[in-house]
């Protein structure tokens, strides 16, 4: 993996931006067969690396990330090439305007290389179910890399840019991040803007770096999070997230509930090691339970469908996106357009969350798992008056074989089941690597915290790194 | 449990316009009734006194004040997307 020091001191001693590009382009193209990337935006960076090199010419101030390329997952809008969202329905689409994160980005002097593979509109936890192909494990090609930021992680895990864009709603970057051994953050609800990120479950929808190392992370994320007009969840953004061990977060409870049965010994052994090693850096370290965590799973897969259902209505075959070549009438249009452009986990989805919000179930589905939701997030708020931070698994097990679950939906939705309850109650959630498993595939450690203690959350990464290494 | 029937599908299928075919809504059948059946387990907690809740940051009532924004993007690139359109125009299909 590379961090953005290194590529700080290349420049440093001399190289041009230019060639930094040429030569993150030149690692997307020598390692293509891990199917990380959708698409690479050649002309475009390198456009903007002769621009930077002059600046630097110059002697302007460029900003703080200058030169640094970067990947964004292929559900970010940009200009340069298409935004795609690993589906079909979208494999034409040319992004009318950009993200906000990626301009941000780019005002700090990053450059976006490529855009990466995710499950088809970020609907999945393996990159199995995007439309462009499977992401394959860094580690293990014979592995998913997770998902649905997959590529992202993988990305990162190869070395070929020092962070990239995810997006998370039920784990999308905890659980990749995990499985591909790089630091993933998911951060506060409302902490980044999503203004030019395509929209799947609106009310845990949330956008974070992947990145090799905290630090990196908390460089990126300090200039990604912030108020943003429009975004009108937005919160606006606290001093600083650089991480300062000093201010770390001191007394930390362990779920229970996620060490239940159902894990995988590894996995259970190392948060279990993680725990002692904080202790011994002076930390309280104990049990705690949360019992409607263990509904989380059952809340999320009603909530998020529900909102699915309702924010693809946006496709029609008529404003953008695939179009049913036979047009009929207007009935016949979207029928055919929707068959062709969603697959099977995309209807999946839809049909689940037109079933619980149709009428006559709407009370028995969506209103009680939105109210277990208030349920689960009391038992959160609780917590954190005792804890400063809560640490558990991401998943219940290390990267899993490419086609072992794209057979049985529900055992695939399972992989989500210790990340999806931060979420729903919009806390801020970071996977952090802590060791491999006997296959020596990479274990992640999640780290949870209360809404808006993303700056103390880093710091307690940064410690975590620093215990692991040694 | 649950038990989905094939027309519950279709009908779902139907109030979302998706347009599945027959084969579909068999797999379709029998992968909600399993995850419906999972979800199931939320009915027999107790959430007496408790309100839904769908928004978990806490903002309400987000305003600005109503002016034109610069989104910085142009009626070509926006009608560039659309399948067919008719000069200045998105075309559908003829409704009434």
């Amino acid at each position: 993996m590379i961090s953005i020091d290194d590529i700080k001191n290349k420049i440093k001693s001399g190289a041009t931006v230019r060639s930094i590009i040429e030569d993150a382009l030149a690692k997307i193209e020598a390692a293509k067969e891990f199917n990380a990337v959708i698409s690479t935006l050649r002309d475009r960076a390198l456009q903007r690396a002769d621009e930077i090199d002059q600046r630097l010419k110059n002697n302007e101030d460029v900003g703080i990330l200058a030169g640094i390329p970067f990947i964004a997952k292929d559900n970010f809008l940009a200009f340069g090439a298409k935004t795609t969202a690993a589906s079909n329905m979208l494999k034409n689409f040319e992004a009318p305007y950009q993200a906000t994160a990626i301009e941000k980005l780019e005002a700090a002097g990053a450059i976006l290389v490529a855009k990466s593979n995710l499950d088809a509109f970020a609907h999945g936890g393996s990159t199995e179910n995007s439309d462009f192909g499977a992401t394959k494990n860094p580690h293990n090609p014979k592995c998913v890399p997770g998902g649905s930021s997959g590529g992202s992680a993988a990305a990162v895990a190869l070395g070929l840019v020092p962070f990239a864009l995810g997006t998370d709603t039920g784990g999308s970057i905890r659980q990749p991040a995990s499985f591909c051994g790089v630091v993933g953050i998911k951060p506060t609800y409302g902490a980044v803007s999503r203004y030019g990120v395509i929209a799947m479950a609106s009310s845990t929808d949330t956008i974070g770096p992947l990145a090799s190392c905290v630090e990196d992370a908390a460089l990126v994320f300090d200039v990604i999070a912030g108020r943003d007009e429009r975004d009108s969840t937005t919160l606006k953004k606290p001093e600083s997230f650089y991480p300062i061990i000093a201010d770390r977060p001191k007394k930390i409870g362990i779920i229970k509930e996620y060490l239940n049965g159902g894990v995988q010994p590894e996995v259970a052994k190392s948060v279990m090691t993680q725990a002692e090693k904080l202790k011994a850096a002076g930390y309280a370290v104990e049990e705690v339970s949360l019992p409607s965590v263990s509904l989380g799973l059952a809340v999320y897969y009603i909530v998020v469908p529900a909102e699915i259902s309702s924010n693809f209505q946006r496709y029609d075959g008529i404003k953008f996106g695939h179009s049913a070549e036979e047009r009929g009438d207007l009935q016949e249009l979207y029928g055919q357009s929707r068959d062709q452009g969603f697959n099977a986990e995309n209807k999946r989805r839809i049909l689940i969350g037109t079933y619980v919000l149709s009428s006559g179930y709407i009370d028995a589905y969506y209103r009680k798992a939105q109210t277990v939701r208030t349920k689960l997030i009391n038992e959160f708020t609780d917590a954190f008056k005792k804890y400063d931070a809560l640490i558990g698994p991401v998943a219940p097990t290390t990267a899993f074989r490419l086609g072992e679950n794209v057979n049985d939906p529900l055992q695939m939705y399972l992989a989500d089941i210790m990340t999806v309850s931060a979420s729903l109650a919009g806390l801020p959630a970071f996977s952090v690597p802590a060791g491999k498993d006997q296959a020596n595939m990479p274990i992640g450690l999640q780290i949870i915290g209360a809404q808006q203690s993303d700056a103390q959350l880093f710091s307690l990464a940064k410690q975590i790194e620093e215990l692991n290494r040694g | 449990m649950t038990q989905i029937s094939k027309d519950d599908v279709k009908y779902v299928a139907a109030l979302a316009k998706i347009a599945i075919t027959d084969d579909e809504a068999e797999k379709f059948t029998k992968d909600l009734s399993e995850i419906l059946g999972y979800v199931e387990q939320l009915d027999s907690v107790n959430t007496d006194g408790l309100q839904p809740t769908y928004q978990v940051n806490g903002l309400i009532n987000i305003t600005r004040d109503d002016q034109i924004i610069d989104y910085k993007t142009s009626r070509e690139k926006l009608l560039a997307n659309a399948p067919k359109t008719n000069g200045e125009f998105v075309e559908v299909p003829k409704v009434l």
